[in-house]
């Protein structure tokens, strides 16, 4: 069964960055919005809980409590039942990084070690543990999870782990296992198979430290996945509703309907938050294949001179050829988006052409 | 053996796998469709256990091998049992009643999605770091948001503040479901935005894989060279690039498929759409496990079936698949 490199395959590109000092500067502009963006979250699913202004389940009994827009004592409003919204926010925020967190992890160590094992047996075996990651791959997830919680009695941060974990780890077992197939024939394999190296130790320190770029892509795939199957399943009620995820906050606000009574508070916060993070992986995802697609990265470094866009590879573009083509108002806005986060052509990116 | 007799081979096997997976979940989990009904009906006496249980065909008589056996039998009959919350329903009258609503929107709009950002695709790979390329992480964004939230988000805009498009629905009350203009043009207007809410979220995913490819396409000897010898720009990226691009593409495609559909899947509840995922939530919150793992089955064999269609595309787009047609 053949298998396709995704775009970032190649992985000597990844070490050799990491050598050199300034890494963070280097960085795609792309791959740095993201990081920022998730450590936002992820520093307030740390010390959120901590400093949450309410018990996200105190239910506050004064009527004028009851769907109250935002202001200075609760910042985010307050739901019909007068639970504050901010409080159930930094609770839920944590409890969904967590979860998709753990599950990233099992989920990316089981194709690890699935598809490092696949490869480095062959014959019979290999095509089983192929066989397998394959039919997992092409069953639909979030069906077969419903099912599978909904006999489960209790439906808790637990049994979701196990379950999302336990159906995320073919896509990635399949990539690991082409990416080694490509790298065990390297000659440094060979070598160290020659010096008299015992097979785990080659896995452990050659092959598997070669494909961190992949194993870190396919990390972020499954945390990304993990949270919005789990936001998913939360919304339609198979979880413990009595957790506070982001996913039960909006089946709460749902339930009571939150958006026809106009509260916006209560209801577009928890799913910006799930937005914002999935952006933040999908950004750093998106990094990571330029660092290791140098291809992908030039595109990224194109810069506009004189009107047109041109990477690095282009040849030296002719002036006479180029007429200015921008209008005035054009003009004004391209300057002002030349400050912009996600600019890519700003000065940095401009000083990386050199390398 | 030929490509796509090796790929069926395939597919008959995930078929099966997921039948048996299906066959051992209610027996491996804790809890029934009996049980389930015992707890809703408190008055009932314990008697009553057993005839529910011969009256929904739960209580497993004889051996585990004979169960498999009549399981297989009744579900190539397509004979799923009978329905719990809506008894005496046959389990797959409901689902003939759902299934061409969920084909039609979630069908359509993928595949419209699809077509879409693959061209997206193709233009921002070609004039990548352009236009088009400027406005990736705003769709990104747009891909990040879960459909269901995009979509209560547009019914709120579009639907309560706007009345652009109506709130949800298949078609209008009052209208009796049938092959005249009435309820045709009504079921349109009403999937209208839920076709919008699968396309918005679901097209920049296609762009960005596709544009991707192409950036590695173009970089390739054989498209400078097409370009150098002079040929018209259109030619080069559609005839060279675009063609040996959009392989991957296809094959993600095939196997993003299940991810898409459960995602629309989540979406029709916000909408209320008489589809597959109003009645899985209506199986999930009664506790209507017949109901859940027909349907479980049903969305796996589409996609399967979905897949089997897109590896004959494949063969029919890849020269280099067609020749191992041929010699093999």
């Amino acid at each position: 069964m053949t298998a396709v490199l995704p775009i970032s395959a190649e992985p000597a590109a990844l070490p050799q960055e990491e050598a050199r000092p300034g890494r963070w500067r280097r960085l795609p502009a792309k791959a740095k919005a993201g990081a920022v963006l998730l450590g936002v979250f992820v520093l307030a699913g740390i010390i959120g809980p901590l400093v949450t202004p309410y018990d996200p389940s105190y239910q506050n009994p004064l009527p004028s409590l009851s769907l109250h827009a935002p202001y200075g004592a609760h910042l985010l409003g307050t739901t019909q039942s007068g639970q504050d919204v901010l409080s159930q926010l930094l609770v839920g925020i944590r409890l969904t990084l967590e979860l998709a967190f753990i599950v990233g992890v099992v989920a990316t160590a089981l194709s690890v070690i699935v598809g490092v094992t696949s490869a480095f047996l062959g014959g019979v075996w290999d095509e089983v543990l192929s066989l397998i990651s394959n039919v997992f791959l092409v069953i639909p997830a979030l069906p077969l999870l419903i099912v599978l919680l909904g006999y489960l009695q209790s439906r808790g941060q637990t049994a979701t782990i196990l379950v999302l974990s336990f159906l995320n780890w073919p896509w990635g077992a399949r990539l690991v296992r082409a990416q080694t197939l490509a790298i065990r024939n390297r000659d440094f394999v060979s070598a160290a198979g020659e010096t008299g190296e015992k097979t785990w130790r080659i896995i452990a320190y050659e092959i598997v430290p070669n494909e961190v770029s992949l194993i870190a892509a396919s990390f972020v795939n499954t945390v990304l996945y993990a949270i919005g199957a789990s936001v998913a399943l939360a919304f339609i009620g198979v979880t413990n509703l009595n957790n506070w995820s982001l996913g039960t906050i909006l089946y709460w606000a749902q339930s009571q309907q939150a958006l026809q009574l106009g509260a916006w508070w209560w209801f577009v916060p928890p799913g910006l938050a799930v937005a914002l993070i999935g952006t933040g992986l999908v950004l750093v995802n998106t990094g990571i294949d330029e660092l290791g697609n140098p291809r992908l990265r030039d595109a990224a470094s194109a810069s506009r001179i004189a009107g047109r866009w041109l990477r690095p590879a282009d040849p030296t573009p002719v002036l006479a050829d180029i007429a200015p083509r921008r209008g005035r108002l054009a003009g004004f806005l391209h300057s002002f988006s030349r400050g912009s986060l996600l600019d890519e052509t700003g000065a940095e990116t401009g000083g990386g052409q050199a390398r | 053996m030929s490509f796509i007799l090796r790929r069926l081979v395939f597919y008959l096997v995930a078929a099966w796998v997921a039948l048996t997976v299906n066959f051992f979940i209610p027996r491996a989990m804790p809890g029934n469709a009996v049980q389930s009904i015992m707890g809703r009906f408190h008055n009932l006496q314990p008697a009553a256990y057993q005839a529910l249980e011969a009256m929904l065909g739960v209580g497993h008589p004889g051996s585990i091998w004979h169960q498999y056996g009549s399981y297989l039998v009744d579900v190539s009959h397509l004979n799923f049992g009978t329905d719990v919350s809506q008894y005496p329903a046959a389990v797959s009258t409901l689902l003939g009643e759902t299934i061409p609503w969920t084909l039609i929107l979630v069908g359509s709009a993928t595949v419209i999605a699809f077509l879409l950002g693959t061209v997206l695709g193709i233009v921002a790979g070609w004039r990548h770091g352009g236009a088009l390329d400027r406005v990736l992480p705003g769709l990104m964004f747009l891909q990040a948001i879960p459909y269901f939230f995009f979509a209560l988000i547009l019914i709120e805009l579009l639907a309560s503040k706007f009345h652009v498009f109506p709130l949800g629905q298949g078609y209008d009350e009052g209208l009796i479901p049938g092959w005249h203009w009435d309820f045709i043009s009504s079921a349109v207007y009403h999937s209208l935005l839920p076709a919008l809410t699968i396309v918005l979220t679901s097209v920049a995913g296609w762009m960005l894989q596709m544009r991707n490819v192409m950036i590695t396409t173009i970089g390739e000897d054989y498209v400078i060279a097409a370009q150098a010898k002079g040929l018209p720009n259109r030619r080069v990226v559609f005839t060279y690039a675009a063609r040996n691009a959009l392989l991957p593409q296809l094959q993600g495609f095939g196997l993003a498929l299940g991810f898409v559909v459960s995602g629309a899947l989540v979406m029709e509840i916000v909408f209320s759409y008489p589809g597959i995922g109003l009645l899985l939530l209506n199986a999930v919150t009664s506790n209507d496990y017949p109901l859940m793992q027909a349907i479980f089955l049903v969305i796996t064999f589409a996609v399967l079936l979905a897949n089997l269609v897109v590896d004959m595309i494949i063969v029919f787009a890849d020269p280099r698949a067609r020749a191992r047609e041929a010699t093999s």
